[in-house]
């Protein structure tokens, strides 16, 4: 049996959760060991399990302590004897899980109505508007985690050369709004308070809270993005009104 | 119609145990700040201790009943009446049409709770009804309660077969002192608490903090000398919960409740122990707040005494309402 190559943390998130942690770091590998692991919890729970939460290079367990306690012999703790049992599961590489492996192209207009922060790299980036829109869509980017807000995902890796810091206060920010922060990219689903730089808006709903599929990406998803006019993207927002 | 809100509160939300399941996509528990408490309040009621519950800050709302119902009141003593008359919190009430119910000062704490037998009927999302503001869902249309709202019960309240009188204040109260002799809040370590200066551990534990006015469901700020890390490594986000005391960049630090968001990159000092999330709830601005390590075995221990003290409380509870219903 093949090890699996990856080394496991295990800490304490309070005395209702733990986390596996596989390292400090933004890494696909890692992230795809996330989740296929998130995938395997889901598929066989761990004992008192609420819930499990992958995240860029970790996954969270949260857990019901009278759950797991019913089930201890010996007198050690809840945390202890999921600890365990996370551990015996681990040692087992993932059956390949059936991921649905899924692009998403996403319509994005970087016009100025809707990039306030786009002239803000330009200087400090000696680089052009064309040539900002031009690498964002050039990539496909990775949804790494889901958070902050229902639907949104955080998304890399943005290339160095458009990279920016955050807003040191955040603002009123569109849904829709697409930003960049560090080399993370990512949409909000909603009008919110956000400290990423916003370099355009899609006209597509990233969280509709009335459909099965709630938000329109998942973890794992590979996302591709594409520039539209203004026309356009009132088209697009005009044509989902009228379905 | 059953209630009817006659004067709008400060933020005043239909709650229950909360949203869980979906957290991977994005979406926060949120549900009561005080789930001990809001249980309590169901109990007294005869209801499922997670029924929703309305959840009330000060200045809370006011309520007109326009059918009778057997309500409850739990949590943050905000000075109760009824048609004018003070009554007492952690009661079965009896009222009746037409009687209003108001709060009139913030006596203690800093959530009040009221419940009502039949359950109050709301829109629910991923078995939930609790409110969700940022994504106005869930509660009531998934905001705030204002005036005008019409409240109605999922059922009809047992209240309803009980000749019509006054209101009246049945005679049993619940006693909501679980058995815990600490008097501060209790946490475990958190996964940087090891990268703190010895002068910033010494800190934590040895001082009090207070609590500033920039606090809410989703987090208490807390104004505590600022604290500092050996370490500039950032910390890449992953998931929080409901206790879990984050540095924030000034050194100064954040404890995350039920509002929070899923996930945070900000390093996580120490967490609130579950059996002293309802205390931490009940924490108001200007309270101060002194925290002090425990390990894994004391958590579960506490943690289970309180859900078993929850357990006689309600078999107590429910054996009264039983021989008063019974008695007519």
């Amino acid at each position: 049996m093949a090890l699996t190559p990856f080394i496991y943390e295990f800490f304490a998130l309070g005395d209702a959760a733990i986390t596996i942690d596989l390292g400090n770091r933004i890494d696909k590998p890692l992230n795809e060991e996330i989740i296929s692991r998130y995938y395997q919890f889901k598929q066989e729970p761990l004992t008192g399990m609420i819930e499990a939460v992958p995240a860029y290079s970790s996954l969270t367990i949260y857990y019901d302590i009278a759950a797991v306690r019913k089930k201890i012999q010996d007198g050690s703790t809840a945390f202890e004897y999921l600890r365990k049992e996370i551990e015996r599961k681990l040692l087992r590489p993932v059956q390949t899980t059936n991921i649905e492996k899924r692009v998403v192209d996403i319509p994005v207009c970087y016009e100025s109505e809707f990039a306030p922060d786009i002239d803000k790299l330009v200087i400090p980036k000696k680089i052009s508007r064309e040539e900002i829109i031009r690498i964002h869509t050039f990539s496909s980017y990775r949804v790494y985690m889901m958070g902050f807000l229902p639907g949104f995902a955080y998304m890399g890796v943005v290339d160095e050369s458009i990279s920016a810091p955050r807003k040191t206060q955040p603002v009123r920010t569109a849904a829709g709004s697409v930003g960049i922060a560090g080399n993370q990219t990512g949409i909000y689903p909603l009008d919110s308070p956000g400290g990423w730089q916003i370099i355009g808006r899609t006209p597509l709903e990233l969280f509709d809270p009335g459909k099965q599929e709630f938000s329109l990406l998942r973890t794992g998803d590979e996302v591709k993005f594409y520039a539209i006019s203004k026309d356009e993207f009132y088209q697009l927002k005009k044509n989902k009104y009228r379905r | 119609m059953s209630l009817t809100v006659i004067k709008q509160g400060l933020q005043d939300t239909l709650q229950d145990a909360g949203r869980w399941g979906h957290q991977a996509e994005g979406i926060n528990p949120t549900g009561a700040m005080d789930q001990y408490t809001m249980k309590v309040a169901n109990i007294l009621v005869g209801n499922d201790p997670v029924e929703t519950v309305i959840e009330m800050h000060f200045p809370a709302s006011a309520f007109l009943f326009t059918q009778p119902a057997l309500i409850a009141l739990a949590g943050a003593d905000f000075a109760a009446s009824i048609n004018g008359e003070p009554v007492p919190y952690l009661h079965p009430i009896m009222v009746g049409k037409n009687d209003v119910l108001q709060f009139h000062k913030p006596l203690s704490g800093a959530r009040s709770y009221l419940a009502i037998n039949g359950g109050i009927a709301a829109s629910e999302w991923l078995g939930s009804s609790s409110t969700n503001l940022k994504a106005s869902i869930g509660g009531f249309a998934g905001r705030n309660l204002r005036k005008e709202d019409e409240l109605l019960t999922c059922q009809p309240s047992i209240a309803m077969y009980m000749p019509q009188h006054e209101y009246r204040v049945l005679p049993w109260k619940a006693d909501i002192r679980w058995p815990d002799e600490h008097t501060g809040i209790l946490v475990l370590p958190g996964r940087e608490w090891e990268q703190l200066t010895q002068e910033s551990k010494e800190n934590f534990t040895m001082t009090s903090f207070l609590i500033t006015r920039q606090s809410d469901r989703m987090g208490y700020r807390l104004n505590n000398i600022p604290l500092h890390r050996l370490t500039n490594e950032e910390v890449v986000s992953s998931a929080v919960s409901f206790g879990t005391i984050q540095l924030l960049p000034d050194g100064r630090l954040i404890i995350l409740t039920a509002d929070h968001q899923t996930t945070g990159g900000y390093p996580r000092v120490a967490h609130v122990i579950s059996a002293h999330h309802s205390k931490l709830a009940q924490y108001q601005p200007g309270d101060k707040v002194q925290f002090q390590f425990t390990n894994h075995a004391k958590a579960e221990e506490l943690f289970l005494k309180q859900r078993q003290y929850l357990q006689q409380l309600q078999n107590a509870c429910t054996l009264r309402l039983k021989e008063f219903l019974h008695a007519g």
